[in-house]
């Protein structure tokens, strides 16, 4: 089962560390105050930003985890792409950004701080930074065991490795060093796994040959010939797909609710844009970012598709490792075909794409961290700002510092709680991620209706939390044998699959959220003045400066059209 | 600030040639690249990522002088 590795795999991954830890030294010269070290000076191009953004997104749990649920779902998991972030980054970077950018906020919680009041920033900074270390910590944890089981490394040596290099070009470079990371990485993640793409279509004979393939295997689960090769055509029925939903959960579910959570309100992503030169360029940002985000599932879930294809055909000798159960674990998918197509050369570059999209993942959490630490934290309860700016320029720019090594050391103790304890971690994890769908709603009526109070807001994110975490307490999963994937106050539903779980407590905490916001800001007075809330409300803000003489490219809305488009073409043709 | 063309175009010049060399030495090792159904994938992958990383250090350099 173990994956060979040669000299020249080894060398590639070298070269690979020493110019990423290269770019954080050559930065360190510019990180003289807390602005340029977790603001990133706001002096990015918008196609670095861009290319960063989609970057971060794609760390080691993505690209695992989709090309592993490509595996299981087929086709259908292009759903997380094409409808699921799409439309949300279009949304995010036309109706949003103007305000996210033009607020001058330095993070999402400050927002809510701007727009609404304290107590709404403080509940979202804390609930943020927890997430943010559990999800780093986790992210650590899988690549470490991967690393182990497979390439035979020691489990410690890697966790420790592997987060002392991000440490150390986020230590030196802050934000800025992440963000040109994260570009150097979006390349290598490409044409690591490009390889792999080629050479497995092709020893199933193309598309043509994969449909051929996968028809018998759908057949003999009970589905259509087509199911793992289509998208939409089987979503009638929630029985009849493997995700287990039906076509309106998808849309409301993933299209919407889980998707604008996500891509709209998370402050590792968001803060991308946030570090861009202009608002133009900020607005920009995101849908540079959906031009390769609408392709990478031909680079991580065709493949995961094939891999089903090679497991239900002994001849090509393809395998996964199991688990205590004796399932396979899924996640394993890509390294096992990596170890399957390429020889020595090309492979260490493909075990380099994992270990860039691991860091890219993980120094997106940190670098958000520190940020939302040092201003939304440290700043606004422990040592507020004094009179003397450069001073304290200075001084926050050491905190921002001492929160990278902390984040990281948190990190690192987090992914020891989930090699011992990976049920509850999984569990804290599932909890914390209930946080992004209140969010949006509190946000969006926020930046739209000037009337929604903090209080409602403040309220309606928390009776959103708690709603969703009810729900994920009274349903459960078919087939679950713990109570972390649900039911541990009382079991009233069972849904057929986790995805279909999911997707209903993502909509029950928006819903909820949105509803209390509503009712409350009608019986709650308005604090902030039509003034205080200028460039943060879409009715108080004046309309942007005429951009006709700009090329329909370098504009926003050319943009977003030519995105638009792309999906619908790939929508229809994978239909 | 560092034009980030610069780092990406060296790093990728240098593998591109570190892998394009070693799939010239192991061409004759047909053993090898069994796995990769005949095809040496270290020569087409090398020279692919030789191209971008001259091409980033092409417009990195070009934007220098303007």
């Amino acid at each position: 089962m173990k994956v060979d590795l040669s000299w020249i795999d080894y060398l590639i991954m070298i070269i690979y560390f020493l110019f990423v830890l290269g770019i954080g030294v050559f930065l360190r010269k510019y990180m003289k105050n807390a602005n340029a070290f977790l603001e990133a000076g706001r002096s990015m191009p918008a196609w670095v930003a861009g290319l960063a953004f989609i970057s971060t997104n794609l760390g080691a749990l993505e690209v695992m985890g989709m090309t592993g649920s490509g595996m299981k779902y087929g086709m259908m998991t292009t759903h997380f792409y094409w409808i699921g972030a799409i439309p949300a980054m279009i949304f995010l970077a036309v109706f949003m950004m103007p305000f996210y950018y033009g607020s001058k906020a330095r993070s999402v919680p400050e927002f809510l701080k701007l727009r609404f009041d304290e107590k709404t920033r403080g509940l979202n900074a804390i609930l943020f930074a927890v997430m943010t270390v559990l999800a780093s910590g986790i992210s650590m944890y899988a690549l470490a065991i991967l690393m182990e089981n497979l390439l035979g490394w020691n489990f410690n040596l890697c966790l420790w490795i592997s987060a002392l290099i991000v440490l150390g070009y986020t230590y030196l470079g802050g934000l800025s060093s992440a963000i040109y990371n994260e570009v150097l990485q979006f390349f290598i993640i490409v044409i690591g796994l490009l390889p792999l793409v080629f050479l497995s279509l092709k020893d199933i004979g193309g598309w043509v040959g994969l449909k051929a393939k996968l028809a018998p295997i759908a057949v003999a689960k009970g589905y259509a010939a087509d199911t793992f090769t289509t998208t939409w055509r089987h979503t009638g029925d929630a029985l009849a797909n493997p995700l287990g939903v039906e076509w309106y959960g998808v849309l409301f579910g993933l299209g919407f609710v889980l998707s604008f959570g996500y891509w709209c309100t998370n402050f590792l992503i968001v803060q991308r844009a946030f570090a861009a030169e202009s608002k133009a360029a900020a607005k920009k940002v995101p849908l540079i970012g959906a031009i390769p985000k609408m392709f990478i599932p031909f680079l991580i879930i065709v493949p995961g598709i094939i891999a089903l294809a090679l497991f239900n055909d002994p001849t090509k000798g393809f395998t996964l490792p199991l688990d205590a159960g004796g399932k396979p674990i899924y996640d394993y998918t890509i390294i096992m075909l990596l170890k399957q197509y390429l020889p020595a050369g090309v492979l260490g570059l493909g075990i380099t794409a994992l270990l860039a999209s691991f860091m890219s993942g993980m120094a997106g959490n940190v670098s958000a961290f520190n940020t939302v630490w040092t201003y939304d934290i440290y700043q606004s309860y422990i040592r507020p700002r004094t009179s003397n700016e450069e001073a304290d320029g200075k001084h926050y720019l050491k905190v921002g510092r001492i929160a990278t090594v902390f984040g990281i050391l948190l990190s690192i103790a987090s992914a020891y709680i989930a090699s011992k304890f990976g049920n509850i971690m999984d569990f804290l994890q599932t909890i914390f991620s209930l946080i992004n769908a209140p969010l949006f709603a509190v946000i969006f009526l926020g930046m739209f209706w000037k009337r929604t109070t903090g209080h409602a807001a403040f309220t309606g994110l928390l009776s959103g939390f708690l709603l969703a975490l009810l729900h994920h307490g009274l349903t459960i999963p078919a087939g679950a044998t713990t109570l972390v994937k649900g039911g541990w106050i009382a079991v009233l539903h069972t849904y057929p699959v986790e995805m279909a779980q999911n997707f209903w407590t993502a909509i029950i905490a928006f819903t909820v959220s949105a509803v209390v916001t509503v009712g409350l800001t009608f019986i709650t007075k308005q604090k902030k003045s039509d003034e205080e809330l200028h460039g943060l409300v879409y009715s108080l803000t004046p309309r942007e400066l005429d951009d006709s003489h700009l090329s329909w490219y370098e504009r926003p809305v050319g943009l977003a059209i030519l995105v638009s488009v792309i999906c619908i073409v790939l929508t229809i043709m994978f239909w | 600030m560092v034009d980030i063309r610069i780092p990406i175009g060296l790093m990728f010049t240098i593998i591109g040639l570190l892998i394009s060399i070693f799939g010239v030495v192991t061409m004759s090792n047909t053993e090898m690249y069994h796995k990769s159904m005949g095809i040496n994938v270290n020569i087409i992958m090398g020279l692919l990522m030789l191209v971008f990383g001259l091409i980033m250090l092409y417009f990195a350099r070009r934007k220098k002088k303007t």
